[in-house]
């Protein structure tokens, strides 16, 4: 089962390191991963999105927690949570083409973000399946290159 | 007070109690050496590598019940430290070790014995730190032993780059630690506690199964009175042995691949079990499907993630052994469901079932005349030191004759490499022991190719007037490996023969140490007596059977009720 983890850390040298590596170490998968500052400036928020039984996910939770750097480990199954991720394409874009792809992004509530004689850069944010379908549809047009942030999730409501 | 972070370091040192560190000096930690020169409470144990400072500070540690502290250059000293610590990390050692490292400004330069020993050991420290800057300097040290001593130990280290020590700090008195994102539990849940004795009172077939975590916690006592109380049979593993008394009539020995026969039939016919500071290792379960396949399991660890990770458990208790089977042993006083004489009643057809195993397949080996049997020289080393010296161990066959025919009465008596399973371990082991309790017999069971990992530590021994005792087992083979060779790979016998052998008296005698040799079962007890009064350093050469297998042995694998026994 996809799992996605929030993980509050210390933000100090070396600790995105200890996380990836009691992943690699202990053969866990990690499917995307990202991070940031938060509003403690010493403070980041990695969210991970990994995948497993229940028995590995537990110790995956288990052993982050373990960290001395981690704060807090949150898995957002057990929360009603909004779960976003973020995609660039890099799209051909020329005469016959350059208004499908205007419609199509229009659709997805997606914005162009540099415009060149024959291509776009267009920036999708939504579900990972809503990221998937704007690929999908756009692959047949010619998709140049793509880059994705992989997920980030927020629990809903008050905070936690 | 304003001070060179030298000087600090020493401070630091002393006021978290260390008397005893252990090390190896470089260009590096030239001004940390140059400062213990002048720390009069502080001794400096100059060993002859790396990797035995850090042993040695393990099983000082372990002697003691404090953290263990070894202090190395950067580079090849930092690098030559990580067996040690990843064997500490196995055995869940508290420990600290400071490496030097090269000055802040040339850090990921490629400098000169520069190596990122941080990260090289992040997988095996329960954590580690670079110091940067100065001002964190007496904070990292303090917050280090806060980390290696408390919850979960394990060992920690510290990277000291040569600015900083040399910098100007200011000291200040210590204050109780506070962090943030680490707080272990040590109470257990109240509502678990009360569970888990109610599942103990119900149970006709139960097993204590105790581990490392009760030497830890100091709980020997509480877990005794535990299974006095209830009168249940009780099982230690390698890590164990010790946290109950192994003559007890309650006694099963050791569990798992080397364990007793009757252990692990009472662990796979159980119908509860208890296991206190123990973690599931393979070499204890076997065959996960058939480990104590009808129990329940309660479960009492420090470390969440020790809980469930190889077998799921019915009760977790999240708490200190110490502080949670006290407070069963509270519950039980205060029931008024609880009464001794039915507790034993209710259990007597399981004592009787286990008394049978007993009988039919006791720890035992075969004599034969004239060659002497290594299990033979661990029964008397017990008989002669009446079963209260320190042994410690390296790895292989002689580790397993010292766990299995060494009853250990008492907790901090046997230090060996359990989880990582260090060949070398034992003798600097010995060391750091006899520097721990200097008025003990201290003794290294030994075999012949491990003591060759670590020997030229003779001249340390010989150095610090160390009196301890090395009995070789000598069959002249990696003979652990050629057991699996035998048993499991057609007899063929790759490369464990160890063709070209020192002669270890001689060896003995270059170092200025004693060398004594016994081929005979009736030199045996002369030998050792011999060895006993000597107020020196002692090698023993015990000429053994050399093709004695370890039995029981459950093949890897397999479930532990497939035995293969004498
Ligand atoms: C050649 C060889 C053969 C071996 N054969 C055997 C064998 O037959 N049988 C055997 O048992 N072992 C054997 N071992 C050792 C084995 O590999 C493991 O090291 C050992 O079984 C682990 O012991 P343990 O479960 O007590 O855990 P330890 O490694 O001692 O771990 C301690 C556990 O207690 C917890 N803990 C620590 N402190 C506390 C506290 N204060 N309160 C509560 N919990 C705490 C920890 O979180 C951990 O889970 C062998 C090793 C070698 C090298
Ligand atoms: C550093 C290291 N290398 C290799 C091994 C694998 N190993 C385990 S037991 C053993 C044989 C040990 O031989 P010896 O010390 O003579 O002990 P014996 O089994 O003969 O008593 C070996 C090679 C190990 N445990 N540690
Ligand atoms: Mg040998």
């Amino acid at each position: 089962m996809k799992h996605t983890i929030s993980v509050l850390l210390q933000n100090k040298p070396g600790v995105l390191s200890r996380v990836t590596g009691l992943f690699s170490g202990r053969g866990f998968n990690i499917d995307s991963l990202s991070v940031a500052e938060t509003l403690e400036k010493d403070v980041s928020c990695l969210t991970l999105v990994t995948h497993g039984d229940e028995a590995i996910i537990e110790q995956i939770t288990k052993q982050l927690h373990k960290l001395i750097d981690v704060i807090k480990v949150t898995d957002m199954a057990e929360h009603e949570h909004v779960e976003r991720e973020m995609v660039m394409i890099r799209i051909k874009a020329e005469d016959e083409t350059r208004a499908e792809v205007l419609r199509v992004i229009d659709i997805f509530r997606g914005k162009v973000v540099d415009v060149s004689p024959k291509s776009y850069v267009v920036e999708v944010t939504g579900s990972k399946s809503k990221v998937q379908a704007i690929i999908d549809i756009l692959r047949p047009i010619g998709i140049q290159e793509i880059i994705r942030t992989g997920a980030t999730a927020i629990t809903r409501g008050k905070k936690s | 007070m304003k001070m060179k972070g030298s000087q600090a370091f020493v401070k630091c040192l002393e006021e978290q109690g260390v008397e005893t560190i252990f090390g190896f000096p470089g260009g590096a930690v030239i001004d940390l050496y140059d400062e213990l020169l002048n720390a009069e409470n502080l001794t400096h144990v100059l060993v002859r590598h790396e990797q035995a400072a850090v042993h040695a500070a393990d099983a000082y540690g372990r002697v003691r019940g404090e953290v263990g502290v070894a202090l190395v250059t950067s580079g090849p000293g930092a690098t030559n430290t990580v067996t040690g610590i990843a064997s500490a990390y196995c055995d869940s050692i508290p420990m600290v070790v400071f490496t030097g490292q090269v000055p802040t400004m040339l850090i990921g330069n490629d400098a000169f014995q520069e190596v990122d020993i941080v990260g090289i050991t992040r997988p095996v420290t329960k954590h580690n730190y670079l110091v940067k800057k100065a001002e964190d300097l007496i904070p990292t040290i303090r917050e280090a032993f806060h980390l290696a001593r408390t919850g979960r130990p394990g060992p920690v280290l510290v990277d000291l780059p040569k600015d900083v020590i040399a910098s100007m700090v200011n000291y200040t008195e210590p204050k109780p630690i506070k962090m943030r994102t680490y707080k272990p539990t040590y109470e257990p849940h109240p509502g678990q506690v009360e569970k888990a004795c109610k599942t103990v009172l119900k149970a006709k077939k139960p097993v204590l199964y105790v581990g490392g975590g009760v030497i830890h916690s100091n709980a020997s006592e509480t877990v005794t009175e535990l299974a006095k109380k209830l009168d249940i049979p009780v099982t230690m593993t390698l890590m164990g042995l010790g946290g109950f008394p192994g003559t007890d009539p309650l006694s099963l020995g050791m569990l798992g691949m080397h364990g007793t026969y009757y252990a692990n039939m009472a662990v796979a016919n159980c119908d509860l079990l208890i296991a206190v500071g123990a973690r599931f290792d393979d070499r204890v379960t076997g065959r996960i499907d058939a480990f104590a396949p009808n129990a329940k399991i309660i479960h009492i660890d420090i470390d969440p993630s020790s809980i469930s990770k190889n077998v799921k458990v019915d009760i977790p208790m999240v708490a200190d052994c110490h502080h949670a089977v006290t407070a069963m042993n509270a519950w039980f006083d205060s029931s008024k469901d609880f009464d001794a004489r039915a507790a034993k009643e209710q259990h007597q057809q399981w004592h009787d079932q286990i008394k049978d195993w007993k009988n039919r397949h006791p720890l035992g080996y075969v004599e034969e005349g004239e060659v002497i049997k290594p299990q033979f020289v661990v029964q008397k080393l017990h008989e002669l030191t009446h079963g209260d010296a320190i042994i410690t161990t390296e790895v292989g066959q002689n580790q397993m004759w010292a766990a299995q025919f060494y009853h250990f009465n008492k907790p901090r008596h046997f230090l060996t490499s359990g989880g990582l399973g260090v060949m070398g371990y034992g003798f600097p082991a010995a060391i750091g022991a006899q520097m721990a309790a200097p008025d003990r017999t201290v003794i290294d069971v030994a075999g012949d190719g491990s003591i060759q990992m670590n020997i030229q530590e003779l001249a340390t021994a010989r150095q610090y007037k160390c009196p301890v005792k090395i009995a070789i087992l000598n069959n002249n083979y990696l003979g652990m490996v050629r057991q699996w060779q035998e048993l499991f790979y057609d007899k063929k016998y790759a490369h464990t023969t160890l063709d070209v052998a020192p002669d270890f008296v001689k060896l003995a005698e270059a170092y200025g140490a004693v060398g004594l040799r016994a081929t005979k079962p009736s030199e045996v007890e002369p030998v050792i007596k011999e060895a006993l009064k000597t107020n020196n350093t002692v090698i023993m050469d015990f000429v053994i059977s050399r093709e004695e297998g370890v039995f029981p042995m459950v093949p890897a694998g397999k479930a532990t009720t497939e035995m293969l026994l004498v």
